[in-house]
């Protein structure tokens, strides 16, 4: 049997960075051969991309959210992470939208030789995942990994990804993530979880790990020991965000209400609103539908097949030799938000939602998933009241 | 993505109606593992794409049969695969047929159009193995005379019941006009212990699923095929959602209780 001292605990207590020492943790993962990918500034953005140094993040950056609106504003104190969801998440680096699957070439005798793709193992680290696109990562892990098939590919560049999560200190006006369950503090998953704590004592990251690859490159970092105040300090924060959510959804199963929602008025109404632009659905870091496309060159004896986003709002998407199937706006809109927040659970055992209010403030018409839940909730509320609802 | 496609070379072509044709396809090299009826395939037309396609037939040594309706880009080239043609081919994907479900029942195979080709191996299994089963009734729709697949073969099938029915008769069509559902009264089937199969059209597997339940058949004892568009076929491309189901995966066979209540909404 082993003995105690022989079993190491991958998660050490937790150990408080300073700006300095957040730098030294972007430049120990890049030491790593590691392409770290985090938020920073530009044009007008606050927008996902590789880091260089710490230096990159939006110190000093807030986010204005509404429907339809986003707006980046200068801070008054100096803070990395007090801007919620962007534009884009990390599916755009964990499913990025074009992907080629396999190439086939065809010999004069017709004989058909076809070559998976052999993707380069992707070896990038995350900075600042919030908690929501955190559970969003494992929304997707479920979908492409928790199947009879696995999507190798995806599996590589989920492999390959450290994940730092920094918890939710600022939420935005459109975040619902306490509705979901899904922050404003970390959850599962993350290799190191940071909590930005700014007050008179200083600017500094409560640090945890949750691998131990994630407490190898804590270790290796200028650091101290988590003091009480900052515990305190972090520990508050996070529940002071909890309090603050812009949005919330109906108190009720989303699950069921969706289910009893399929001949809902509610439908004709935002139907009247959506483009079918398919923002929401690109916007969206679970969303992970794709379609194919098979290309030749011009020789005609090699083929590619590519995959590539494709959003359930496109008329094409549920295309059948006689005609789409969903043809009008409103069984688009139907089956985005009943996937999201309902059917998702039979076919993948958790909700397609985490609250992250992308699609709020990506939709040019500002329409609003949790207003639209608390609408359908209303209509099923009157439809009780009158005696002919469903149970 | 899972495994790219299988090199499968097609053995022989033969047309079975106008836009219709069946081939016969065998390893190039590495097999597939085997395909079980209602199960379908996927078929890669070299540059242009795939389309789901049902085994048609589950032949020795890992063969294929597929039977084709030339419909758009995928399903033409294939119509226009000539002998020694090599296609790509993924699967086995897909809920097949629960013949365990249907032990000692009396078996109703119902077929529309294009519909017959997924339900051939199934009958194929049942003949090759009788004593299991009840009596078995294949009633088979086309819109005309001319769109009868597998023609000869019908004929030659040893069973309690076969009817053929057309939309449209031609000249010289001695056989039935109606719907399928109209040969219901000549089947021979004792309802509370039947098992039925059907593969169509979405409104001829609505109209006569609603018939069999009208006659007492249970309602998960009424096992569908549906349809639905499909990109990858493991479940990750979203295409094929049928409300909860994700039909490359919960179907194409779903039992008419699951489904009976998805199939009465409008455009989902
Ligand atoms: C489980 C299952 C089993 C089947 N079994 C059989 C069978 O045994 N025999 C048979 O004949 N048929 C069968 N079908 C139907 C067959 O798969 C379709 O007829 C076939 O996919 C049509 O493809 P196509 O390229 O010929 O036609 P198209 O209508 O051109 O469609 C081809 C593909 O391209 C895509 N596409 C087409 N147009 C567009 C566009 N404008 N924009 C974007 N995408 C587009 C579609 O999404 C589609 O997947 C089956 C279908 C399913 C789901
Ligand atoms: S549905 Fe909207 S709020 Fe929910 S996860 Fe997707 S983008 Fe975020
Ligand atoms: S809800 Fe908004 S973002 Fe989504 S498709 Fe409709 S208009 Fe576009």
């Amino acid at each position: 049997m082993p003995s105690a001292t022989t079993t190491r605990d991958p998660a050490p207590p937790a150990c408080v960075l300073d700006r300095q020492g957040l730098d030294a943790l972007v430049q120990a993962l890049r030491a790593r051969g590691r392409t770290v990918i985090g938020p920073t500034h530009r044009g007008g953005a606050i927008v996902l991309e590789e880091l260089r140094s710490a230096a990159e993040l939006p110190y000093g950056w807030g986010v204005e959210l509404d429907g339809g609106h986003y707006r980046v504003v200068r801070r008054e104190d100096e803070a990395a992470f007090a801007h919620s969801a962007g534009p884009q998440s990390w599916k755009n680096y964990l499913l990025p939208e074009r992907v080629r699957q396999w190439t086939a070439d065809r010999a004069p005798d017709g004989e058909l030789t076809v070559r998976q793709e052999r993707h380069p193992p992707a070896s990038y680290a995350f900075l600042g995942v919030r908690p929501c696109d955190l559970r969003a990562i494992a929304i997707q892990d479920r979908v492409l990994l928790g199947g009879w098939h696995r999507d190798d590919a995806y599996q590589a560049r989920r492999n390959g990804a450290f994940l730092i999560a920094v918890e939710c200190t600022e939420p935005g006006a459109t975040c619902f993530c306490v509705s979901m369950g899904t922050g404003p503090a970390a959850g599962p998953g993350y290799d190191i979880a940071l909590t930005e704590v700014l007050d008179e004592t200083g600017h500094r990251f409560l640090a945890r790990a949750g691998t131990a690859e994630g407490a190898e490159v804590l270790a290796g970092l200028p650091q101290r020991d988590a003091d009480a105040a900052t515990r305190t300090a972090a520990a508050e924060a996070v529940e002071s965000a909890a309090g603050r959510m812009g949005r919330s959804m109906p108190p009720v199963d989303l699950h069921t209400l969706m289910a009893s929602s399929l001949e809902a008025e509610r439908w004709d109404e935002v139907a009247s609103r959506c483009l079918t632009c398919g923002n929401c659905t690109m916007a969206c870091p679970t969303c992970f539908c794709t379609t194919t496309e098979d290309i030749t060159d011009l020789t005609g004896d090699h083929a590619e097949r590519w995959s590539r986003w494709e959003s359930c709002y496109d008329l094409d998407f549920s295309h059948l030799p006689g005609g789409p199937v969903r043809q009008s706006g409103r069984s688009r809109y139907r089956q985005w938000l009943t996937h999201k927040l309902g059917t998702w659970w039979d076919q993948f055992g958790s909700s397609g939602c985490v609250g992250c209010g992308r699609c709020i403030v990506w939709c040019p018409v500002a329409i609003d998933i949790t207003e639209e839940a608390h609408a359908l909730h209303q209509e099923q509320l009157a439809r009780r009241a009158a005696g002919e609802g469903t149970p | 993505m899972t495994d790219p496609p299988v090199p499968y070379r097609v053995l022989d072509t033969r047309p079975e109606t106008a836009d219709t044709v069946t081939f016969r396809l065998a390893p190039a090299g590495r097999a597939l593992p085997p395909f079980a009826p209602g199960q379908f395939a996927m078929l890669y037309a070299f540059g242009v794409g795939e389309a789901p396609v049902s085994v048609a037939g589950i032949l020795p040594d890992s063969g294929l049969m597929h039977t084709v309706r030339a419909v758009g880009a995928v399903s033409r080239a294939l119509h226009r695969l000539r002998s020694g043609d090599v296609v790509g081919v993924r699967g086995p994907f897909g809920t097949g047929w629960d013949l365990p479900l249907a032990a000692g029942d009396d078996l109703l195979v119902v077929a529309g159009g294009i519909g017959l080709a997924p339900l051939r191996p199934l009958v194929q299994a049942v003949l090759a193995a009788p004593q299991g089963y009840g009596r078995l009734n294949v009633l088979v729709g086309a819109r005309s005379p001319d769109d009868l697949l597998y023609r000869e073969e019908l004929g030659g099938w040893a069973l309690p019941y076969c009817g053929v029915t057309v939309d449209r008769a031609g000249a010289g069509w001695p056989g039935r006009v109606g719907l399928v559902t109209a040969l219901l009264d000549q089947a021979r089937f004792s309802p509370a212990e039947t098992t039925a199969f059907i593969c169509g059209p979405e409104v001829m597997i609505r109209a006569t699923a609603r018939e069999l339940l009208h006659r007492g058949v249970l309602p998960q004892r009424i096992l569908i095929s549906l349809e639905r568009n499909m990109h990858c076929a493991t479940g990750h491309c979203g295409h094929c959602q049928l409300g909860p189901l994700l039909l490359c995966r919960d179907g194409p066979v779903v039992g008419y209780d699951r489904a009976e209540h998805l199939l009465t909404v409008r455009e989902l």
